[in-house]
């Protein structure tokens, strides 16, 4: 796989591939994050993806140090990334369901945004729903997805001004973005529902729901539906 | 065990105890005391677990009142500190007698102070650290900071003194905390280049807007040579990012995993003390260092901390010892 090798500060190596499509880059991005968690080095902190680059957090402070460990894990990188194949990583990543009521109070924009995307409210959230979308990262907050595939149709430019508290859950559309928010804050995305499950849960064994390079549904369920996934804990 | 009784809380006092890791790539940052030097001194003053949480506190500490006394130790800002009115030195051990109330008021110099407690504060880890995320809202005391009628407990046992007795021996935190200023800061190159050849020629100063997600700085404004839109990419404490405004952000240990702005470097982990003890206002000099002297400076310091928690082990056993 090409890719460039930088320094990360003192703290390990920045990998940066090819972007020739944001999504081309990411899958590269997932296939090697995948090649590096299977063989997972002892030096490994961390290992953290965004769109078209991977950071490698590199803890010397066991038994060899910092720059010895450094070292090592460039070279080690340069051998993975000569023989690793520019992979077609269709295949990695779970798929998620995540469940959304699109009702107008969980969705306080649903109607501006299907009459900007110019189409009926049904018809907006059909198009949201048929969408195969991709995890590329978390970030922003623990949990926070960035979904990769929202339809540019259904695209719409964020709040001029961000609302002081958005529910967690909320499920919107902000530029070409669209995604959720794990937990209640002040948010610019236009609002077209919400989710009773819990993105993001530091007492679950499996604390984030979605991890970089799920495949993620948006199935839409009515309000009976998410007061019975709200009252199951979910 | 013993308790300690929140009286007033002080600005913003959290439980910070050792950085978070593994979990990045799911968005969870580092978090812990911004301060690590001062943290880890602190809990080799008092013979803690090397992992164990302390209360830190900015720019103007909490108010505690410990009914059953504790031994306590005070690190990294210097503080206006008094126990039941006597003066409290920092960096060294402290015992309080049972009812003590410790008054801990301005920071003099430095912006974050350390308190540490014998035993360790008794909070469960999150996500395998007892830190607070207080961005997320879990870890320490209910993810959130100090508030008047908390109640904290500590791991340790109560001194057996009837008076605010001080140890001797204390610990010279130089190089490692200086607050004298501008604070020399040492910087990797990072992925973006500037577009002025002598960058880091005049000192910045630090914006009141700075926190514990980062510091914001204000000087002559700076540019990228490519001022272009950028796919957002990892970021960590340390990070130097740089808005189209011109002002520099250094990302402290609350940042987010990831940002969208050019990184113009990073700050070299042995110096992420000296930017937990910036204060608004405070000037900041960065020098540009490469990475063997980085990684010069981190094994100095890890070092110096080393030497630090054999000298006060040893102490602790020639004081256990029989006298003459």
């Amino acid at each position: 796989m090409k890719a460039r090798i930088d320094a990360w500060g003192d703290r390990g190596w920045l990998v940066t591939v090819d972007v020739d499509s944001i999504e081309a880059a990411n899958r590269r991005v997932h296939a090697l994050r995948a090649a590096i968690e299977a063989r997972r080095p002892p030096w490994l902190q961390d290992l953290v993806p965004a769109y078209a680059s991977l950071a490698l957090v590199v803890d010397g402070h066991a038994a060899r140090g910092q720059a010895a460990c450094l070292a090592e894990a460039r070279a080690w990188l340069e051998r993975l990334l000569a023989s690793a194949p520019d992979a077609e990583a269709g295949t990695l990543g779970r798929r998620v369901d995540i469940p959304v009521c699109y009702a107008p109070e969980f969705g306080p924009d649903l109607g501006a945004w299907a009459a900007h995307c110019g189409l009926e409210v049904e018809a907006a959230i059909s198009r949201h729903t048929a969408g195969d979308y991709r995890v590329a990262m978390l970030g922003f907050s623990p949990g926070f997805p960035y979904l990769l595939g929202l339809d540019p149709a259904l695209a719409m430019p964020r709040l001029a001004t961000p609302r002081p508290h958005v529910a967690a859950g909320s499920v919107g559309v902000g530029g070409s973005q669209t995604g959720a928010y794990p937990a209640a804050g002040p948010g610019g995305w236009r609002l077209l529902g919400r989710t009773p499950l819990r993105l993001f849960d530091p007492q679950r064994a499996e604390p984030a729901l979605l991890a970089p390079g799920d495949h993620v549904r948006f199935v839409r369920i009515d309000r009976a539906g998410f007061d019975a996934l709200s009252g199951a804990g979910a | 065990m013993i308790d300690i009784d929140v009286l007033e809380p002080g600005l913003l006092s959290s439980v910070q105890a050792g950085p978070r890791t593994g979990l990045r790539h799911l968005g969870v940052g580092a978090g812990g005391a911004l301060d690590g030097f001062s943290w880890q001194v602190g809990n080799a003053l008092l013979g803690n677990p090397g992992n164990a949480a302390s209360l830190e506190f900015t720019l103007r500490g909490p108010t505690l009142r410990f009914p059953q006394g504790a031994r306590i130790a005070l690190t990294g800002a210097d503080v206006d500190a008094f126990a039941d009115g006597e003066p409290v030195p920092g960096w060294r051990a402290v015992a309080l007698p049972a009812g003590c109330t410790l008054r801990l008021g301005a920071c003099r110099r430095g912006a974050r102070g350390l308190l540490a407690v014998a035993g360790g504060l008794d909070v469960r880890d999150v996500l395998g650290s007892a830190s607070t995320d207080l961005r997320a809202g879990f870890g320490g005391l209910d993810g959130r900071a100090l508030r008047t009628g908390d109640r904290l407990r500590a791991r340790g046992l109560p001194p057996a003194v009837d008076v605010v007795t001080t140890q001797t021996g204390w610990i010279d935190p130089h190089p490692d905390i200086d607050l004298d200023r501008p604070a020399r800061v040492r910087l990797l190159p990072g992925a973006d280049a500037l577009a002025t050849p002598t960058p880091w020629r005049d000192p910045f100063r630090v914006a009141a807007t700075s926190n514990r997600q980062g510091l914001r700085l204000e000087g002559t404004p700076l540019a990228v040579r490519d001022p272009g839109d950028r796919l957002s990419s990892p970021v960590i404490e340390g990070s130097v990012q740089l808005p189209p405004d011109g002002k520099p952000i250094v990302l402290l240990a609350d940042a987010q995993t990831v940002g969208g702005y050019p990184c113009i470097g990073h700050v070299v982990q042995s110096d992420l003390p000296r930017l937990a003890q910036l204060r608004p206002g405070d000037r900041l000099q960065f020098e540009t260092i490469d990475a063997g002297g980085a990684l010069a400076l981190a094994c100095g310091q890890r070092q110096r901390l080393a030497r630090i928690s054999l000298a006060i082990e040893q102490a602790r056993r020639l004081a256990g010892r029989p006298g003459p």
